[in-house]
């Protein structure tokens, strides 16, 4: 089996970092080799860094509201890289109600604050490609 | 894709990301991958950068590789990290510090694991070198994990070989001194905005000195404030200079023959122990041998010595 690598990635300004943190660890926990790129990231280099480190999951961290914006355009620039198969996922203070339509964006799945992060490490491993 | 190696030689980025992975995970294709794209190995120049955890390791290698893309170069940067003996996960963030660099369609951008390698470097490490070397890049930096003395594994995998140190390190420069300071074709004292930069070039300066045998190049001590581009055009040159040095004196042939033949070496270590692995072990034979082991009705040197035969003959 292939060994599952995970770009845990922060786009935009928002400078709160402590739910990628805690992901990120959760996920070496889980076996998974975790490629964390730091607070201010623009979707171009997030979309370029998981085509060159060839990740599994692409997985985005926002708290500041601008994930409508935001997590769509990556899914769109990581597609554009031919990245195909890649699972994204995104989590942070996220109203209910901007779900349905990041799913539709091509968001795979949403975890909001208080999710345990056995759920996100489960759904990664029943999801990847 | 069709055919990964053919892709990565016609500069497909992405076939380059996908022909590392396969060769990571050891996938069916890897060996095939390697075979194609061997003979289109060689031109790169291959940089070591190793030294002490949190030493400035990534923010020295993003800087230096901005001053070969100024000088038209093209770079594949390595970035290694330990992976957790017990979970088998990592977390890998040279990244963090090259993250402007990684827009640059001149660079490529790799990060690995140990994957359980010991030395400072991981098993594909050198392959995925050489992948990067087919793909077309000038210039392959290599960073090792954060090492403490005997991780040295990078002087195999490197043309040029930089060792990072910085002030404050103590009495640590001498416990240091059997491992890296051996390895260092180049030293480079980052953080010399701290304290102490001063005092440990002296003491460097002092225990190369002492080293006794007189070398054809006597590994100079460079300083360097990397978080602020300072030092960096000269670790440059430095590099150029080592460089040329080597070649002139054949010394970079040695190195290239000497790694070619480790390199042979280890994949027959890799391949006889899988093969032996297959036969005895999976095929439950072994239990049988150490079964009759234990009873004292044979030995372990003559049951190797058995097995070593019939898989000779
Ligand atoms: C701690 C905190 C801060 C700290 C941040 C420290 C740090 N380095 O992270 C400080 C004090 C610096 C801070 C500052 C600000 N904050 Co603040 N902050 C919080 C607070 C209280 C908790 C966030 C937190 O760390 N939670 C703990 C972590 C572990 O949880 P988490 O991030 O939610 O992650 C979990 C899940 O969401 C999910 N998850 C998160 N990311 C991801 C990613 C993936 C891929 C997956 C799968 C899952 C996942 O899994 C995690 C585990 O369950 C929240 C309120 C709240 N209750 O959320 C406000 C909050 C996020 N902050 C807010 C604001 C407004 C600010 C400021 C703008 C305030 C100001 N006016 O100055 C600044 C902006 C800072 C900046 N530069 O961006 C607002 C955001 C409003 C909004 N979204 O519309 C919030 C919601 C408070 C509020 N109710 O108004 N903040
Ligand atoms: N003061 C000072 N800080 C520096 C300098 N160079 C790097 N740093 C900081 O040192 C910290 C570690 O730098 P890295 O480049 O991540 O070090 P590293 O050797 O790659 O670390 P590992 O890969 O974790 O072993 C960062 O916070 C850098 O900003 C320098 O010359 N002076
Ligand atoms: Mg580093």
């Amino acid at each position: 089996m292939d060994k599952i690598r995970v770009l845990v990635a922060k786009p935009g300004l928002d400078g709160h970092d402590r739910g990628a943190k805690v992901v990120a660890r959760a996920l070496r926990d889980a076996g998974f080799e975790v490629i964390y790129t730091g607070l201010r990231q623009t979707p171009e280099q997030i979309a370029q860094a998981a085509a060159d480190e060839d990740v599994n999951v692409v997985a985005m961290s926002i708290l500041s509201g601008a994930h409508p914006h935001l997590f769509p355009k990556v899914v769109n620039l990581v597609r554009e890289k031919g990245m195909k198969d890649t699972l994204i996922i995104g989590g942070g203070v996220i109203p209910e109600g901007d779900i349905p339509a990041l799913k539709q964006a091509g968001i795979a799945e949403v975890f909001t604050p208080g999710t345990p992060t056995t759920a996100i490490v489960d759904f990664i491993k029943a999801n990847v490609k | 894709m069709e055919n990964i190696a053919d892709e990565v030689l016609k500069g497909n980025r992405l076939a380059l990301a996908k022909a590392i992975t396969a060769i990571e995970n050891e996938r069916e294709n890897a060996t095939e991958i390697m075979q194609q794209l061997y003979p289109h190995t060689g031109n790169a120049y291959v940089l070591g950068i190793t030294g002490p955890p949190g030493a400035g390791k990534s923010t020295l290698t993003d800087k230096l590789a901005k001053e070969f893309r100024s000088r038209g170069k093209t770079v594949g940067i390595i970035a290694i990290d330990p992976t957790s003996p017990f979970s088998g996960g990592a977390i890998l963030g040279d990244r963090i510090r090259m993250n402007d660099l990684a827009m640059d369609e001149g660079v490529f951008i790799r990060s690995m694991g140990t994957r359980g390698s010991l030395g400072g470097l991981s098993h594909k490490t050198a392959d995925a070198v050489k992948v990067m070397d087919a793909f077309g890049v000038d210039v392959i930096f290599v960073e090792t994990v954060g090492v403490g003395q005997s991780e040295v594994d990078i002087v195999k995998a490197a043309d040029t070989t930089m060792v990072v140190l910085i002030p404050g390190m103590g009495d640590d420069i001498q416990a240091i001194k059997a491992g890296i300071l051996e390895i260092g074709d180049i030293f480079t004292i980052n953080k010399a905005d701290h304290d102490g930069a001063d005092k440990l070039q002296t003491e460097l300066n002092m225990m190369l000195d002492l080293d006794g045998v007189m070398k054809d190049w006597r590994p100079p001590i460079l300083k360097a404030v990397a978080n602020q581009n300072i030092g960096i055009t000269e670790v440059v040159d430095t590099f150029h200079k080592h460089r040329e040095h080597i070649e002139a004196n054949g010394q970079l042939t040695v190195r290239r023959t000497e790694r070619a033949k480790n390199e042979m070496l280890d994949l027959l270590d890799a391949k006889i122990g899988q093969y032996v692995r297959h036969k005895l072990v999976d095929s439950g034979k072994i239990d049988k041998f150490v079964e009759d082991i234990k009873a004292r009705k044979t030995d372990p040197y003559t049951v190797v010595n058995g097995v070593m035969e019939s898989m000779l003959k």
